[in-house]
């Protein structure tokens, strides 16, 4: 069998599997189908400086093999997660990664502090978040911006930080290059792609915000192509996400460029998934008679 | 604890045009697990929709070799139009028992509300609760009706409505429950459209009679994972169909959103 073992800026992961970060909770859901240390790691949901109640409904629309979701940060707060929900992680034999948004730099500073002492083993900084001072801008499309919080986040912490990408920009290597610079031991894409959906009766669109973020099967090539661009432009390692619903696709991700890969919606149509793609990658990397599942990182051969 | 089980399907008939009852052979789901009427199944549509659909649960029964459950459900979209091709012996992916349901005393007097295909969730409450219950039934219009018959077997005394007159008293079941909510009932239990809830909720209040309403949203995970179905409740906070409801305190939610 494959060793399956692998490392994420530092952090050591017993499978490449992780969950991805605001469809899975805090992991108290799906741990009552399985024992949650089955994963490699869990991206948790995306926590702010204070508790949030999120968007009104409604916030979840299906498209064609995907879905729009809304949510918009439904979080306890930093303080919440830290007193009833990471020690509901530890007594799991799983990589806990805090996910975390803020309004300001300061707040992500705060929160990383918060964090680092409570001892999560790493922070992923969101930021897509589109509720920031920079005039309503994502701090995701904008690099001197990225780089500021990638800063701010990587001197308040003493746990790697990984830095989570916006596919909704232009060329995503120049935001993965400016974090790169900051500082960030990682980077973790894609997060959700902004789209919309219409009901054509009401002419209404279905999700009360309008808008919304575009995740699922659907959003996987998409995935795959971003991963790919930029491995080839930073040196630092990559949690792929995006799509992912079984082991091919995690293989794919890595052999892009991936070291780990987030399992996310996949997990509404099946609380198992990323158990079963964990399976999966585990027969390809032994079909394939690697040593090891990392061998596959950054592996696809382009034209 | 909900789990997953592949459910065969030992029956479909179609209600409406448009409204299909379908019975699953659930295993261990009720004796283990609990499952029961006004809770929900969470049902995969087939290969080619993303998410499952949950489908409320009418009623449960203990039964051999399997107890079963029957659902009823409309036909929407593409996922439930994939639902209402299954013909006896096909197998479903379920999850469930999600939900909390309806809750009942042995004893009370329980007025159920239900308007379209929002009924059948309280069916199994007609059941439990027999002559202890009466149900009001509204429906679009006399070709829309559902389980009427259903309802009548079980001892409940059933009152109908119709938005066009003709079935019942052409009325909204608001009238109705007003009416009837001049005997003493311990509690209003109601399903359907959200402004009939609404209006149903209000008479309750002025009535001084606890009212628990089941809620939809749109929802993705089912479990409570993904925070999708929220619904807003009146001290400001977000609340969720699949993992605090679908049954709430009609006193918590938000009507005014």
């Amino acid at each position: 069998m494959s060793e399956m073992k692998v490392s994420l800026a530092g952090v050591e992961l017993k499978n490449p599997i992780v969950v991805a970060s605001g469809t899975f909770g805090f992991g108290r859901e799906y741990g009552a189908f399985y024992d949650l240390s089955e994963l490699g790691g869990i991206c948790a949901k995306g926590l702010t400086l204070h508790r949030r109640e999120g968007n009104p409904p409604p916030r979840i629309a299906e498209t064609p093999m995907g879905m729009l979701n809304s949510v918009g940060l439904q979080n306890p707060g930093v303080d919440g997660f830290i007193e009833e929900d990471l020690p509901f992680l530890r007594q799991y034999d799983l990589k806990v990664i805090a996910n975390i948004s803020g309004n300001t730099p300061e707040e992500y500073g705060v929160m990383c502090e918060k964090l680092s002492a409570a001892g999560v083993d790493m922070i992923e900084v969101n930021i897509s978040c589109p509720n920031v001072k920079a005039g309503g801008l994502a701090y995701g499309t904008r690099p001197e911006l990225a780089a500021e919080v990638t800063e701010v986040a990587k001197s308040h912490s003493t746990v790697p930080v990984m830095v989570k990408l916006s596919p909704n920009v232009t060329d995503i290597t120049e935001i993965a290059r400016a974090v790169e610079g900051a500082g960030a031991d990682a980077v973790s894409l894609i997060n959700t792609l902004r789209g919309m959906r219409i009901d054509v009766n009401t002419r209404r669109p279905i999700l009360k915000m309008n808008t919304g973020g575009m995740s699922g099967p659907a959003v996987l090539p998409v995935a795959v192509r971003m991963v790919w661009e930029v491995a080839g432009a930073v040196k630092i390692p990559i949690l792929g996400m995006g799509g992912v619903s079984k082991g091919e696709d995690a293989a794919q991700l890595m052999l892009a460029g991936a070291s780990a890969v987030a399992v996310g919606t996949a997990c509404f149509a099946d609380p198992f998934a990323p158990v079963r793609a964990r399976d999966e990658l585990a027969a390809i990397a032994e079909r394939q008679g690697l040593r090891s599942v990392s061998e596959l990182t950054g592996g696809v051969k382009p034209w | 604890m909900p789990v997953q089980q592949q459910c065969r399907v030992v029956e479909m008939a179609r209600l409406n045009p448009s409204t299909w009852w379908m019975t699953l052979e659930v295993g261990k789901l009720a004796e283990q697990q609990g499952l029961r009427g006004s809770q929900f199944l969470h049902i995969k549509c087939g290969d080619h929709q993303l998410l499952r659909r949950p489908i409320s649960v009418a009623l449960v029964q203990w039964d051999e070799p399997q107890d079963t459950a029957s659902l009823v459900f409309e036909v929407r979209g593409e996922g439930t139009q994939w639902l209402s091709r299954r013909t006896a012996g096909d197998i479903l992916d379920v999850l469930g028992p999600l939900g909390n349901g309806f809750q009942m005393e042995d004893t009370g007097r329980y007025l159920l509300v239900g308007g379209g295909i929002g009924v059948p969730p309280l069916l199994g409450c007609a059941a439990s609760g027999g002559e202890r219950t009466t149900s009001i039934l509204g429906f679009r219009s006399k070709d829309r009706a559902i389980l009427i018959d259903r309802f009548q077997e079980t001892g409940s005394q059933v009152l109908l409505c119709s938005d066009d007159g003709t079935l019942g008293e052409h009325c909204f079941v608001d009238a109705l429950v007003r009416k009837a909510l001049e005997q003493p009932y311990d509690g209003v239990l109601a399903c359907g459209p959200k402004p009939m809830l609404k209006s149903v909720a209000k008479a309750a209040e002025e009535a001084g009679v606890p009212c628990q309403v089941s809620m939809e949203e749109r929802m993705a995970c089912g479990v409570g994972a993904c925070l999708g179905c929220a619904v807003q409740m009146a001290d400001g906070t977000m609340k969720h169909v699949c993992k605090d409801g679908p049954v709430f305190a009609a006193g918590e939610v938000d009507w005014n959103v």
